[in-house]
């Protein structure tokens, strides 16, 4: 008999078994994500999740008997009043009185297959064919390249990596530290040992010669005085990133507008963070005034005020000139707005747009959110004013409910040729 | 209606009966105790489980129970499920419809609506045994006496298990078809393996030598045996004559001296005429793992009775002698109780016949005949009334599949306590079931043919051959269900399974459905 802990395994098969199904039914599953994320509230986004998928091609059938056919016997439990000639009702679908037993008890509706897919799951297939456009230099890979570098000592590691000098250092102190503490045992044996009796002196000598046995014969090198080279992994991000968030959160943004743009920058961020894990994210809000915030502020803060797009263009600048200069950087602009600006601040920022940003941006996005109750969806005012750039790195959409969204951000941020 | 004496004796009401008190006496509280409990309370540590299997080790070598070696394995409840989705196998090539059970379970059980299985063993030797971390000491021992002894020792000795399965070479093998699937998926692309491998899973029924010993599994020989395959296809072709070459010319005789073969997955791999030679592998490892759950497939009833049975005799012996507490007995018997319970026809937690209840009712009451015979035992079984109980639980545990140990050994008085009823569909009234028999003294013998006839394979599964390999001119594969009792095959299932049927032969398909007469019932086509 044996016992075998296998407690600490890694993970195995059924991750394998799992990317099996989701692959197959990929096209079904992205389905269904995508309407689960339209029904989500804002917090609960980028978790994983209930997903329900049509059960037709799921089935993995066998040859059975059709029981509407044939004569059949079959032996049931649990007689509590028939006698031998009765009769009982027969279950219309000639169900389970048969002793088949069902096998497809296991949360599978003969139509629908409802299952939960985790927080990675749900989001590479949120993002399987989206990417930042025009991104520069080495393109990012799935996952950023992963460097070692030293990071001090450790206390355990691999034989080709034992520093012997630093090994033996702390031998020396080991044995120094042992040293001394054994000799004050032994000193204060000996105080004890004046004033005792002949037995008891006896029973002293005996102590102080194992403790000086013991002191001579201090192992030269124990476990805990190896030390070794440690080497830990970071990320090296293959080329060099950053997204500027910037939200009008002014008064003319109700609680609806705001939830949809904040939507879009959650959705953005974790697309970000999932397949840019190198890229930094700079949220910047404004009002009449634009602050840099940090990401907690930036979704969860209420503020109101007035408009004025110009100078959260112009901290955008700032941020980019300061921060993210330099041929090195790929940045980009996501702004969303619900439009409303002065005819004066529109034209500001347009020309702002064009002639600061456009020049040091890969991609400037622009979402749109107007008045549900406008003048028969007429464009908003900042939408009009953006009317006269054209450039291939400028984008911009209109979003007019939550549903939108999605496809609006898929059409944004799609995979196209690379230019 | 009243019990008027001149009802017919097949007519008489035998409910009375049923108020009698259980045959087997509860241990009683004070008995004698040779020891101390081996631990109390419910936590475990390894170094408790090992004194408790070295007990019940004792017990078991006492009682004769012969086993594999076992080891057991601690595992987290991912891990359990993660076992459960590749049919307890702890190596397995890799497949959607795994992935597929496994998040049902895992929705099932992250939303409580199912536990986990307790148990999983595996016939290897040494057999394997998983034991779950989150189980508490009782259920941690209740289930070593039951897969570490009861299944094993079920394993060990029964006839089916020691011709069909080779328990030392299974891990090996599944190990090597791993390898292969994803060797297959890499050169290939997975959209291809899928479509082999879901097509032989839906013949996996019919994948089954059902008389003859399969010859021994060994990765080794297997590889071999591959890659002398693939270097005989390469050196002999000869693309300039490549397409000279023909099938030799299948005369009259020949096609007259074909005989029905029943095993669909091996004719495949043999005579297909368009797979590749990797297709025909995976077809084989279908094939060579269906053939090894063949004999679980037949032996539910019989090997999770004798399981039960074991358990429940060791956990008891734990307890007579003292090894174990009144808590931990409590305990493991309510999970017990959980285990066997057998709802009635008309409750809503039927799901047919439970094989563990039937199956440990029966086995329980071998002992029960052995021991303390009534006259009805002396009557129906002079075979086992007054013998050693121990030796007729190892004979039955050896020789007999479900349909023939319910057969041998359904006794009147099980039918009476499960108050089993036969019911019959037929043609004539489909808006009925009739009760034919019920537990009387004239229905026995037919409730126990039936239900027995009810575990034969054929019943679930219907029998199919394949009658004429290919038609001369459209080398159309003809197989034959051969249909008992009038029951056809369900018509939108059958389509299914031919399309996939189709994805192996390449060439169109026909099953007829063929009485014992002959007579063709009906078609069915690709």
């Amino acid at each position: 008999m044996r016992i075998v802990d296998r407690r600490v395994d890694p993970p195995g098969r059924g991750t394998v078994n799992r990317e099996r199904f989701i692959r197959r039914f990929k096209g079904e599953i992205k389905r269904a994500a995508d309407e689960e994320f339209s029904k989500r509230s804002i917090t609960d986004v980028g978790r994983g999740g209930r997903v329900t998928i049509p059960g037709r091609g799921l089935a993995e059938p066998h040859l059975t008997h059709d029981n509407q056919t044939g004569n059949r016997d079959f032996v049931v439990p649990g007689n509590r009043e028939f006698l031998p000639g009765d009769q009982l009702p027969r279950p219309e679908s000639g169900g389970d009185g048969d002793g088949e037993g069902n096998e497809a008890g296991e949360g599978e509706g003969r139509d629908t297959f409802a299952f939960v897919l985790s927080r990675e799951e749900f989001l590479a297939l949120f993002f399987d064919d989206l990417e930042l456009p025009n991104l520069e230099r080495t393109r990012f890979g799935e996952v950023t390249m992963e460097r070692t570098r030293r990071a001090g000592y450790t206390r355990d590691g691999p034989p080709g990596s034992l520093l012997p000098a630093m090994t033996m250092r702390m031998s020396i102190a080991r044995r120094i530290a042992l040293r001394g503490s054994i000799d004050e045992h032994v000193e204060a044996l000996e105080q004890e040992r004046e004033k005792a009796g002949a037995d008891r002196r006896a029973q002293i000598d005996e102590e102080i010669a194992r403790l000086r046995l013991r002191r001579e014969s201090l192992p030269l090198l124990e476990d805990v005085d190896r030390r070794f080279r440690s080497r830990i992994a970071t990320p090296a991000p293959a080329a060099r990133a950053v997204m500027l968030c910037l939200m009008d959160v002014s008064g003319s943004m109700d609680e609806r507008k705001k939830d949809l743009a904040k939507r879009f920058f959650v959705l953005l961020y974790l697309f970000l963070e999932r397949k840019y894990g190198g890229v930094d994210v700079v949220f910047i809000r404004h009002t009449e005034q634009a602050e840099e915030v940090d990401e907690e502020r930036f979704f969860n803060d209420p503020q109101t005020g007035g408009t004025l797009v110009l100078p959260a263009l112009q901290l955008a600048d700032h941020v980019i000139e300061t921060r993210f200069a330099g041929p090195d950087w790929n940045v980009y602009v996501a702004q969303a707005s619900d439009g409303d600006c002065t005819s004066e601040d529109g034209r500001q920022s347009t020309a702002y747009v064009q002639q600061v940003l456009l020049p040091k941006v890969r991609y400037f996005a622009y979402v749109d959110i107007p008045s549900s109750s406008g003048w028969f969806n007429r464009p908003s005012d900042l939408w009009q004013s953006y009317d006269v750039i054209e450039d291939p790195g400028f984008a911009r959409r209109s979003v007019r409910g939550r549903g939108d969204i999605w496809p609006v951000f898929r059409e944004l941020f799609s995979r196209k040729a690379t230019v | 209606m009243t019990d008027a004496p001149e009802e017919p004796a097949e007519r008489q009401r035998p409910w009375p009966k049923l108020l009698a008190r259980p045959s087997v006496p509860m241990p009683r509280s004070g008995m004698p105790r040779r020891s101390e409990p081996i631990a109390r309370g419910s936590e475990w540590t390894i170094g408790t489980l090992e004194k408790f299997d070295s007990a019940l080790s004792q017990h078991a070598q006492r009682l004769g129970l012969d086993t594999y070696p076992t080891q057991y394995e601690l595992i987290t409840a991912d891990q359990m499920l993660d076992l459960c989705s590749t049919v307890g196998m702890p190596v397995h090539y890799a497949h959607w419809g795994f992935g597929k059970q496994l998040l049902a379970q895992e929705r099932g059980y992250r939303k409580g609506l199912s536990g986990l299985a307790y148990e999983i063993v595996i016939n290897t030797d040494p057999s394997l045994a998983y034991l779950m971390e989150t189980n508490t000491l009782a259920l941690q021992v209740l289930v070593m006496a039951h897969a570490g002894y009861g299944h094993n020792a079920f394993f060990k000795s029964n006839y089916l298990f020691r011709q069909f399965t080779q328990p030392d070479a299974i891990l090996d093998y599944l190990k090597f078809a791993r390898g292969f699937v994803m060797e297959c998926e890499e050169r290939y692309g997975w959209p291809e393996v899928e479509k082999v491998l879901d097509s032989c899973h839906a013949l996996s029924s019919y994948g089954v030598d059902r008389y003859r010993r399969p010859s021994r599994l060994s990765p080794r020989r297997e590889r071999e045996r591959l890659r002398e395959r693939l270097r005989f296809a390469e050196q002999h072709y000869r693309p300039e004559f490549a397409h000279l070459e023909k099938p030799a010319p299948r005369t009259e005789e020949n096609a007259a001296a074909f005989e029905p073969q029943e095993n669909l997955l091996y004719f495949i791999e043999k005579q297909a005429p368009k797979l590749a030679a990797w297709q025909r592998e995976l077809v084989r490892i279908v094939r060579k793992v269906a053939q090894y759950f063949y004999p679980q497939r037949l032996t539910k009833v019989a090997n999770e009775g004798a399981a039960t049975f074991w358990h429940y005799t060791l956990l008891h012996e734990l307890y007579d002698a003292g090894e174990v507490d009144d808590g931990f007995m409590m305990e493991w018997l309510s999970n017990h109780s959980d285990v066997v319970a057998q709802p009635a026809f008309d409750s809503r937690a039927f799901h047919g016949i439970n094989p563990y209840s039937l199956g440990f009712a029966i086995f329980r009451d071998i002992r029960r005949i052995c021991e303390q015979p009534t006259d009805e035992d002396r009557q129906w079984f002079p075979q086992l009334a007054g013998t050693p109980w121990n030796e007729s639980i190892f004979f039955a545990m050896a020789n007999f599949k479900d349909d023939s140990l319910i057969e041998q050994y359904l006794s009147p008085k099980v039918m009476r306590d499960m108050r089993l009823f036969l019911l019959h569909d037929g043609e004539d009234d489909r808006r009925h079931y009739n009760v034919e028999a019920i537990h009387n003294e004239s229905g026995y013998l037919k409730l126990r043919q039936a239900l027995a006839a009810q575990y034969r394979l054929e019943y679930h599964t219907p029998t199919i051959v394949v009658a004429r390999p290919s038609d001369e001119t459209e080398r159309a594969l003809l197989l034959q269900h051969r249909v008992e009792h009038g029951r056809l095959l369900e018509t939108e299932t059958t389509d299914a399974v031919l399309k996939f049927v189709k994805e192996l032969w390449k060439f169109d398909v026909v099953l007829e459905e063929i009485d014992s007469e002959g007579n063709r019932l009906k078609i069915h086509r690709t």
